[in-house]
């Protein structure tokens, strides 16, 4: 039971990305602009801390979010797709003319009792 | 009335030490309208070496700069001024060409309001003094201004022309040199800007450089060589920036968005009078600029005795929104910024409606057709809720409104506090008491009483909580791009007698 999943398309750009960058994490951000969209960053670029909550592992790399936007995510199920588009953020994939979106359903019944 | 796309040249470059220069690596992206996703035309995909380039030439200039006059720096800025106004229509529709947004609002808003912090930053210069305190008998404290140095600025596409010049001339008059990043999406109007006003500054004073965010955004970022950092965007890039400013000790200022409640009591409905049309008209500006604008007013909370009769106006006043050719001046709501912003717009309209929210209008995209059938619309949208539902709390950045109901004063400052974010607010009451006390009570930097989406110059305007920090169209930002130097003097002619 995963809180959130990669789609074929997205992980490939993923993949395409390590080959340039090396280690990589997502962070969803929030606010204004290109706000409530996951940005990849080099892992080691990114500062985690406790106030970062790990929501799963997709195409190898962690997803976080930070503890108090977790509080109003954490019923729903979240996809990273990609689209075509042009962020301005400090997101790796912005050169390809692509950017991570997030899908969104909420959680049913059952995988509410096994992740809340 | 109508306007039409303005001619472009095939390929632009950056704007460094006074000329344009093409990008070292002689690499391009494509810039497209989202009116019709047409190519306008081809930007520099700056690199590094071209950031560096223009910070050569920043800090090259900053200290003839920093010791020109503030008569000087003042007259400068309003020549820009009268150069944008001279200029307004032309200026205008190429904004509305190149941000989606329709003609009315740039003619009227976005460039006229540009023009006027060009002139206010000129006159708050000249209007402000030094301190001097006598200590005692024989000290003087005396505290001078200066620049900080070179300052980096990373814009929005939002209001592309109108955010560089929020930013811009506060750096600028108080004698600091900048690099400027526009966002990707709207790179034009800052170009052309510099075509007009390329030889108003000496050399070095102002560059702009294009390009990507990870590529260009974050060299200027993180460079040793820049004096402090304006960002205006989201919360992770927000973080980055800090991380980067925090190695190099320096300060920052960031606009980081919000999510804004605009609340109506029910004193708003005790006569059918202009003031309750002003009032409807309140509500109904979430769809201004599309929702892309940091204060949208994006929670709807209306006293609940007042609830149907007040949201059967708004939902008439919002039915009657005209979206169309954002080159007709009949035209209020035009089109989203670009396709990933539209592609986000629709995954919220989804998950709103999973998660119950009930249409009250719109609630999908506008496929207009012809011209603008590739263009990205998205149709106004009420959708009725609770506060815990993730349309209330995420910034959509699209004309979408979530309404809800509130019973008593208390229940609507704990709704409208009930979001990570103190950007902006609206109170909309006739009750005098009201109008002082909710607004006081309100966590966010910007309460609108009895009105809405006001921006004038002289009026402070910023965040609190994760919204940011810092003040900007004031002449307190003057001070953020400052330093102070204190000259503590003493007239005593007596040694201390320690040694």
């Amino acid at each position: 039971m995963e809180r959130v999943e990669i789609t074929e398309a997205a992980t490939k750009v993923v993949r395409q990305l390590q080959q340039k960058h090396g280690p990589l994490l997502f962070h969803l951000s929030g606010g204004c602009c290109d706000g409530s969209s996951p940005m990849v960053l080099e892992e080691e670029d990114f500062y985690i801390d406790e106030s970062d909550v790990l929501l799963g592992v997709v195409a190898g790399l962690n997803f976080y979010m930070n503890q108090d936007q977790y509080e109003y995510w954490k019923h729903t199920h979240l996809t990273i797709d990609v689209t075509k588009g042009r962020g301005s953020s400090f997101s790796l994939e912005i050169p390809l003319g692509l950017r991570f979106i997030i899908h969104s359903r909420l959680l049913d019944e059952k995988e509410s009792k096994m992740l809340l | 009335m109508s306007y039409t796309k303005p001619k472009f040249k095939e390929k632009y470059a950056n704007f460094i030490n006074g000329a344009f220069v093409p990008p070292k690596g002689g690499q391009y992206f494509d810039n497209t309208s989202p009116v019709d996703n047409s190519l306008i035309a081809q930007y520099p995909r700056s690199q590094k070496e071209d950031v560096e380039m223009a910070l050569d030439a920043a800090n090259a200039a900053k200290e003839a700069w920093g010791n020109t006059s503030a008569t000087e720096r003042a007259s400068l800025l309003n020549k820009v001024a009268d150069i944008i106004e001279e200029n307004l229509e032309e200026f205008a529709v190429m904004e509305t060409c190149d941000n989606g947004k329709p003609i009315r609002e740039t003619i009227n808003a976005d460039i006229p309001l540009a023009v006027d912090h060009w002139r206010y930053f000129a006159a708050c210069i000249r209007s402000e003094e030094g301190s001097a305190t006598e200590l005692d008998a024989n000290t003087l404290s005396m505290n001078i201004k200066e620049p900080l140095g070179v300052i980096g600025q990373i814009i929005p596409w939002n209001f592309p022309l109108l955010m560089l010049s929020w930013k811009l001339p506060p750096a600028l008059v108080t004698g600091n040199c900048v690099v400027l990043k526009p966002a990707e999406q709207t790179p034009s109007t800052a170009t052309l800007l510099m075509e007009k006003i390329a030889d108003v500054f000496p050399p070095g004073v102002v560059n702009i450089v294009h390009g990507f965010g990870p590529e260009a955004g974050k060299p200027l970022a993180s460079s040793p060589r820049v004096d402090k950092v304006a960002f205006t965007g989201e919360t992770t890039t927000g973080q980055l920036i800090m991380q980067y400013a925090s190695k190099n000790l320096n300060p920052v200022t960031m606009e980081l968005g919000g999510k804004s409640p605009n609340i109506f009591f029910n004193s708003v409905m005790d006569a059918d009078d202009a003031y309750l049309d002003k009032a409807i008209e309140g509500a109904v500006l979430f769809a201004f600029n599309q929702g892309e604008v940091c204060t949208c007013p994006s929670r709807l909370l209306v006293q609940e005795d007042i609830y149907d009769a007040f949201m059967k106006r708004v939902v008439e006043r919002t039915n009657a929104i005209v979206q169309d050719n954002p080159y007709d001046v009949g035209t209020m709501v035009g089109a989203q910024a670009s396709n990933d912003q539209y592609e986000k717009i629709k995954s919220y309209l989804k998950i709103g409606k999973e998660e119950g929210a009930k249409v009250l209008a719109g609630g999908d995209a506008n496929q207009l057709s012809g011209d603008f059938s590739d263009g990205f619309y998205i149709q106004p949208t009420i959708l009725e809720g609770h506060n815990k539902m993730r349309v209330f709390q995420e910034e959509i950045f699209g004309p979408v409104v979530c309404v809800t109901k509130f019973k008593d004063e208390a229940e609507a400052l704990e709704i409208a506090n009930d979001t990570l974010y103190g950007l902006g607010a609206g109170v909309w009451t006739r009750d005098a008491h009201q109008l002082y006390q909710i607004p006081r009570a309100i966590k966010a930097g910007r309460v609108w009483v009895n009105c809405y989406h006001a921006y004038p110059a002289h009026a402070p305007f910023g965040g609190y909580k994760k919204s940011g920090f810092g003040r900007e169209n004031h002449v307190m930002m003057l001070n953020y791009y400052r330093q102070t130097k204190n000259m503590l003097i003493s007239y005593d002619k007596n040694k201390l007698g320690f040694f």
